[in-house]
C-alpha cells in the first residue's frame, strides 16, 4: 500500500540552524505514528511541515505520492486536521467550533447539524453542544478541538502534543476514548510528543526525534524492547546502561562481565567485543538477602546493597550497588515487605531475555 | 458655581425645547464625526491587520509611524488640509475648504492612525498559533484572516470608540477646515469655542454638555456590545 504522506529528503533551517532533517519517513494508511523526542527536538516542526503549514528549506512532502507545497496546498491542507497543545477554540459555541472546518470547506449547512452532533457524542461532550467555548474545562476544550478534527474525516490527522496540557486523569481518559476512535475508524495519525507512555499507549509504530535528526523508526514494542542507541535506550525509559565486555558464549546465551559478576543475555555477541548492555528498570525484581536465599527462575542474580530509594508515582525506584549502579522499579509494597532501605542486601533478578546488547563494533 | 448650573438648566432648555440651531449643530458633529470614523474604519482595520500580519522590511517603521499618528495634533492634521484644499492647493479644484466635507477629510485622517494603531494590537494579541489553527483546520488565507478579526471583535470596538471619541471631540482642525459657519459647519465644539470667547457661557456649557452626553451615549452602546454577558 502507498505512504498516506511522506517525508523525502525534507530539511528545515531556521536562519543558519538546522532544526530538523529527515531523509525519509512514510506513514502508511490506518496507522498511528509516534514521534517521540524531547523538547526541542524538532517534533512541532516535522508536524507542521508535514501539514503543509511551513515549507521546508529543502526536500519535499508527498502526499498520496503527490509532491506538495504550502503555497498550492489549500486543498491538499483540506485533507488534513491538526490538533495543537492548546485548544485554540473560537469565541463561540462549542458546536460552532465544530462546525468551523465544515464551514471552511462551504459545507452545506443542512447537512452539518447531524455531523457535528454525531462526533460530539462520540468524544462523550454531546450535552456541551451549546456552551460557550470559553467555559470548558481544559479537558473539555481539547475534546472539542478533537471532535472539529475529526468531523472533517482527514485522510490524515496530525496531533501536536495534545494532552501535555491536561491533567493525569483528564489525560488518561482522553487518550483511551481518543486511541478506541482512531482504531474504529482506522484514521492514518501521527501523534507528536515527549511522553514514552503515550506512545506506548497509542503507537504502531514510534519515531524517535532527537537534534532533527530520525534516531530510529520502529514497532512500538521493538522500540522500547531493543534500542538502537544510547540515546534512543535513555529516552524509552532505560536506566541502567553498562558497558562491559563479552567472555564467553554458551549456544545462544552471551556472558558478560559486569563489575565482580557476570551476566547472562540471550541475544548474540562475540567474546572479546565490547558491548552496552541496557536494562528497563521494570524488567529487574528484587529479594531480600544474598543470592543463595532467594528462588527464582531468573537467569541472572546479582548481589547488591541498595543505595537510594527514589519514590516514583504509583512505584519505588531503587537504585542498588552491584559493583555498578543498576535501577530497579518496585511497587511500595515490596518496599515494606523486603524492608528495603538504603544500605540493605538485596539481590537483584532478571532474565536473560530482559537485557538489550547495543553491539558498537561488529565482530 | 452657579454660572454652571446656569449652564446645565440652559442645556436642558435648549434640548427640551428643540432648539433648531442647537439640533443642527449636534446632528451635524454627529453626521461629520460618524462619517469620518465609518471612513477611518474603512482605512485602518485593512491597514492595521496587514501591518500585524505580514512581514516585510521597513514594517517596524510603519508601526512606528502609526504609533506617532494616534497623537498627531488636531491642529497640524487642520493645517496641512487646509494647504492641500487651498485655492491653489493640489486639491484646490475641488472647492471643498469650508465645507463639512473638508471636516469629515481632516477628522478621517485623524481617526485612520487610532483606528489602525488598535487594529494592530487587537490582532497581535491573539496568539501565532491561532493562525495556524485556522489554516490547519483547511481556512484559506482570506477565511483565516476573517476568522481572525471575528476573534479580535471586542478589542476592536475599542478602536471604533477611541476613534470617534477622538474626532468628535476635536476642535482645532474642524475650526479651521470647516471655518465655524453658523448653518453649514458650525459643530459642538466650534459653537462652543464661538460661545465662550463672546462671554456665551451658559451656551457654551450648554454645548459642552451635550457634547459630554453624545459621547457618553456612543460609548456606552458600544460597551453595551462590547461588555454583554455572553454563554
Amino acid at each position: 500500500m502507498s505512504a498516506v504522506v511522506e517525508c523525502a529528503r525534507v530539511a528545515v533551517a531556521h536562519g543558519a540552524r538546522t532544526v530538523l532533517e529527515v531523509p525519509s519517513l512514510a506513514v502508511a494508511p490506518g496507522e498511528i505514528l509516534v514521534v517521540i523526542g524531547p523538547n526541542g527536538a524538532g517534533k512541532s516542526t516535522l508536524l507542521r511541515v508535514i501539514g503543509l503549514l511551513e515549507a521546508p528549506t529543502a526536500g519535499e512532502v508527498r502526499f498520496r505520492g503527490e509532491p506538495v507545497t504550502p503555497r498550492h496546498g489549500l486543498a491538499v491542507r483540506r485533507r488534513m486536521a491538526s490538533v495543537f497543545q492548546e485548544p485554540l477554540l473560537i469565541d463561540a459555541s462549542v458546536r460552532d467550533n465544530v462546525a468551523l472546518g465544515l464551514r471552511f470547506r462551504s459545507a452545506e449547512a443542512a447537512g452539518l447539524g447531524p455531523r457535528v452532533a454525531r462526533w460530539l457524542d462520540r468524544f462523550g461532550i454531546g450535552a456541551l453542544a451549546a456552551r460557550r467555548a470559553r467555559t470548558l474545562s481544559g479537558g473539555e476544550a481539547q475534546r472539542v478541538a478533537l471532535a472539529r478534527a475529526l468531523v472533517l474525516e482527514p485522510e490524515l490527522l496530525l496531533l501536536d502534543e495534545p494532552f501535555a496540557a491536561l491533567d493525569q486523569p483528564t489525560r488518561e481518559g482522553l487518550i483511551e476514548d481518543l486511541g478506541a476512535i482512531l482504531r474504529a475508524e482506522g484514521i492514518t495519525t501521527v501523534l507528536v510528543t515527549h511522553d514514552r507512555g503515550e506512545a506506548l499507549a497509542l503507537g504502531d509504530r514510534v519515531a524517535v526525534l532527537m537534534n532533527g535528526r530520525l534516531l530510529q523508526v520502529d514497532e512500538t514494542a521493538q522500540v522500547f524492547r531493543a534500542p538502537a542507541s544510547e540515546e534512543v535506550a535513555r529516552f524509552v525509559g532505560v536506566e541502567t546502561i553498562l558497558h562491559c565486555p563479552v567472555i564467553g558464549r554458551d549456544g545462544a546465551l552471551s556472558l558478560l562481565e559486569a563489575g565482580p559478576g557476570t551476566i547472562e543475555v540471550a541475544q548474540p555477541a562475540e567474546p572479546g567485543e565490547w558491548v552496552r548492555l541496557c536494562l528497563r528498570p521494570e524488567d529487574v525484581t528484587l529479594a531480600a538477602g544474598g543470592p543463595a536465599a532467594a528462588h527464582s527462575s531468573a537467569r541472572n542474580r546479582l548481589p547488591g546493597r541498595v543505595v537510594r530509594l527514589i519514590p516514583s508515582g504509583p512505584h519505588v525506584r531503587v537504585i542498588i550497588d552491584c559493583g555498578f549502579p543498576l535501577a530497579a522499579l518496585v511497587t511500595h509494597r515490596s518496599v515494606e515487605e523486603l524492608h528495603l532501605a538504603e544500605g540493605v542486601s538485596v539481590t537483584a533478578q532478571f532474565k536473560a531475555t530482559a537485557p538489550h546488547l547495543l553491539r558498537s563494533r561488529k565482530a | 458655581m452657579s454660572l454652571f448650573f446656569q449652564g446645565v438648566i440652559e442645556a436642558l432648555r435648549l434640548l427640551l425645547t428643540g432648539d433648531p440651531e442647537v439640533w443642527r449643530i449636534t446632528l451635524l458633529s454627529l453626521e461629520i464625526s460618524g462619517s469620518a470614523t465609518a471612513l477611518s474604519l474603512l482605512i485602518g482595520i485593512p491597514l492595521g491587520t496587514v501591518l500585524a500580519l505580514a512581514r516585510f522590511p521597513g514594517r517596524a517603521l510603519a508601526v512606528s509611524l502609526v504609533n506617532t499618528g494616534m497623537g498627531l495634533p488636531p491642529v497640524v492634521v487642520g493645517l496641512f488640509v487646509t494647504i492641500l484644499l487651498w485655492r491653489n492647493g493640489a486639491l484646490g479644484f475641488l472647492e471643498m475648504l469650508y465645507t463639512p466635507l473638508a471636516m469629515v477629510l481632516a477628522q478621517m485622517v485623524i481617526a485612520a492612525p487610532i483606528v489602525t494603531g488598535l487594529t494592530l494590537a487587537a490582532v497581535q494579541q491573539i496568539p501565532a498559533a491561532f493562525r495556524l489553527q485556522m489554516l490547519a483546520l483547511g481556512a484559506s488565507r482570506a477565511q483565516m484572516v476573517g476568522a481572525l478579526l471575528r476573534e479580535a471583535r471586542l478589542p476592536m470596538l475599542a478602536a471604533v470608540m477611541a476613534g470617534f471619541g477622538g474626532v468628535i471631540s476635536e476642535v482645532g482642525a474642524s475650526l479651521m477646515v470647516g471655518g465655524n459657519i453658523k448653518g453649514s459647519t458650525r459643530v459642538l465644539t466650534t459653537a462652543t469655542v464661538l460661545e465662550t470667547s463672546k462671554g456665551n457661557f451658559d451656551i457654551a456649557i450648554a454645548l459642552s454638555v451635550i457634547l459630554l452626553l453624545l459621547t457618553f451615549l456612543v460609548n456606552w452602546a458600544l460597551t453595551w456590545i462590547q461588555q454583554r454577558p455572553r454563554g
